[in-house]
């Protein structure tokens, strides 16, 4: 037995056999061969399972993303089956008597040198498709296993050093019971994704790949961050005990979905969700959400070659809107660059990339990546409720001139005969310190503010969320960002604006009661957090907690913020 | 045999998903089918062959069948390059 402490990332318990998502080792010898024939049999074989494999891969994300992002298996499926590349390696094998593994990397090689060398990146980028589909290849024929989250068909704790987007997006919930990784924080992409998806998870481990082996059991506590391998029984009894708690008080905080969000003095506040893809808006509903407070647009535009198409987004759009009906949703334009590369955009290396080329930055000077993506929105906007945040905006004359191209592409819409609703609310999101303390003026222009409490607090205490050397810095309760957050809430409301909160903070216990005596109007947060939320707001007085304003803003320090909200919010 | 001449109007040239379903509707047939473009010619049941050419917008192609099915593969992948919106 070990026992690993990590940070608890989505709640719930997990306990079955670990499974290890990692690259295997594919070196291999060059060998002389006896049996040519049979070494081409082997070949062939080996091209069958993999070809087997990647229907199954292309039809899980077929389902869990769609057509678009299943296409890409297509091309490598044609490549398994290319005459053009089978040939050559039978050839070798016949002519040379080497061994399939050399046959196979050898011929590979040869065309993805010549894809490299051509002066074209969409052949550049099939040279990485080769090579993907001839290490799933080689994999088979040295025996090891290419491991593959849409593969799994048992239920499985999944291992891994880290996991990408991709990785996440594929997870199967019939099986994969949870996971558990040697990096990553609370905030990072796989523990938000985890959240949607309502896997229990626990990240930085710091060690879980050199602890569990594959198939020993393991059990992850995404309530406490604790992850045991190879537990005793009496350990795995205890808790599937806890396990069954979880769950009955997740039946507990069912019967609330359908009812709105209430104060024990009666004043509603907004609880929302925060998605990803259309896929995520079933589990918003499931949850009871009352909106969406952010819906990331990133994903449409990662884990592919290229731009999405207007009429691509146009439909996610669509989709998001009409499933949520009348109900607010408030869409994110692009916010990449920092964390979140496109390859297909060859961005030059930053030294900086959070304080660098990113988001709004980005799609001012790109304006054709923003021009297609607030087309598609202005369409879609005739399904439902839709409200347009801009991320990262650091000055008014940001917020200005991403709003002009919008009225100016609404204006040609308008003028091609296509219809856009007319009451479109414009907002920013607040991550920047600037921004925050600048809110009364942006207040005048803007129509809602959403506060982005993962950047607003690395920006604010200057410490890289993704650091972990550096994590006693992210404090959330920090009065530094407290008296920022009131100065947004203030603002908002002086303009008779609202102002809300998309941050992983609007769905924490501790920030919730401080949140609701600030009188934040929406609060944001992952599917799985809306009840919980719910529940504990219908137990606390919204007067009573904003009677304790002035006192929790001249606070010293993050301790004493929560030592005083623990005692006055009843929490243990 | 049967030959067909076609213009790329794609703006894209011939790759991506189109590229993808020309391939794979040649690959019904039982004839020898070949993609000519300047002065190479690939076989169009091979992906990579088809990749490997880079056919621009705007170019010449011509598509060529040998075999029992000769007709019904021109006429099939015809149809390809006009539904995949490649050229006409």
């Amino acid at each position: 037995m070990t026992q690993l402490q990590g940070i608890a990332a989505s709640g719930g318990i997990a306990i079955a056999k670990a499974y290890r998502l990692e690259a295997p080792d594919l070196s291999y010898d060059k060998t002389t061969v006896d049996e040519p024939a049979e070494e081409i049999t082997r070949l062939h074989d080996a091209l069958e399972v993999s070809k087997s494999e990647l229907e199954k891969i292309k039809e899980h994300t077929r389902k869990s993303l769609g057509d678009e992002h299943a296409e890409i298996f297509s091309a490598h499926l044609l490549v398994l089956s290319d005459p053009e590349m089978i040939q050559p390696m039978e050839d070798k094998i016949r002519t040379e008597s080497v061994n399939a593994e050399a046959a196979l990397d050898e011929t590979a090689n040869m065309f993805i040198d010549m894809f490299k060398n051509m002066d074209n990146e969409y052949m550049k980028e099939r040279a990485a498709d080769i090579h993907d589909v001839t290490k799933r290849v080689l994999a088979h024929l040295l025996d090891a296993e290419f491991p593959d989250p849409a593969l799994i068909d048992e239920q499985v704790v999944i291992v891994a050093e880290d996991l990408t987007p991709s990785d996440t997006a594929q997870l199967n919930k019939e099986f994969v019971q949870g996971f558990t990784t040697d990096i990553g924080g609370r905030t990072s992409h796989s523990a938000i994704m985890a959240r949607s998806l309502e896997i229990p998870a626990v990240v930085g481990t710091k060690e879980i790949t050199k602890q569990a082996d594959k198939g020993v059991t393991v059990i992850v506590d995404g309530l406490s961050g604790d992850v045991i391998v190879d537990p005793t029984d009496e350990q795995i009894e205890s808790y599937k005990q806890k396990r069954s708690e979880f769950e009955e008080k997740k039946q507990e905080w069912a019967k609330l979905k359908d009812e709105t969000t209430v104060s024990s003095d009666n004043e509603h506040v907004e609880l929302a969700a925060n998605i990803g893809t259309p896929d995520d808006v079933s589990g918003v509903l499931e949850n009871g959400g009352e909106g969406i407070g952010l819906y990331r647009t990133e994903f449409l535009y990662m884990g592919k070659n290229q731009l999405p198409t207007e009429d691509e987004q146009f439909d996610a759009y669509s989709s998001v809107l009409k499933q949520m009906e009348d109900k607010p949703v408030v869409v994110r334009t692009l916010d990449i660059g920092g964390d979140k590369e496109l390859d297909y955009l060859d961005l030059p290396d930053e030294m900086n990339p959070f304080l660098g080329f990113r988001a709004i930055r980005l799609c001012l000077e790109r304006d054709d990546i923003f021009r297609t993506q607030l087309r598609a929105l202005l369409r879609a906007s005739v399904h439902g409720n839709l409200k347009i945040m801009f991320p990262m905006i650091a000055t008014l004359d940001e917020f200005r001139e991403a709003k002009a191209i919008l009225t100016e592409e609404k204006e040609y819409l308008i003028r091609e005969g296509k219809e856009v609703a007319d009451n479109i609310e414009v907002g920013i999101m607040v991550e920047i310190p600037a921004t925050a303390v600048m809110a009364k003026q942006f207040a005048k222009e803007v129509d809602f503010f959403s506060i982005g409490t993962n950047d607003l607090i690395q920006y604010t205490m200057a410490a890289d969320r993704m650091n972990e050397r550096v994590s006693y810095l992210y404090q959330p309760y920090n009065p530094a960002i407290l008296n920022l957050v009131n100065n947004v809430i203030e603002a908002a409301h002086a303009e008779g604006k609202w102002a809300g909160m998309c941050g992983e903070m609007a769905g924490d216990e501790i920030a919730i009661p401080i949140l609701l005596g600030l009188g934040l109007d929406e609060f944001s947060m992952s599917s799985s957090s809306i009840l919980p939320a719910r529940t504990q707001i219908l137990g606390l007085s919204k007067a009573e907690m904003s009677s304790f304003k002035d006192e929790l803003l001249s606070m010293n320090t993050s301790e004493d913020v929560v030592a005083f909200v623990k005692e006055k919010a009843g929490l243990e | 045999m049967v030959e067909k001449t076609f213009k790329v109007t794609s703006a894209d040239g011939v790759h991506a998903r189109p590229a993808t379903v020309l391939v794979q509707n040649a690959g019904k047939y039982e004839s020898d089918i070949n993609l000519h473009y300047k002065e190479k010619s690939v076989n169009l049941k091979s992906i990579m062959g088809i990749m490997s050419l880079g056919i621009p917008a705007g170019a010449e192609i011509k598509i060529t069948a040998e075999g029992d099915d000769e007709q019904e593969a021109v006429d099939h992948l015809t149809q390809t390059m006009q539904n995949e919106g490649l050229g006409e």
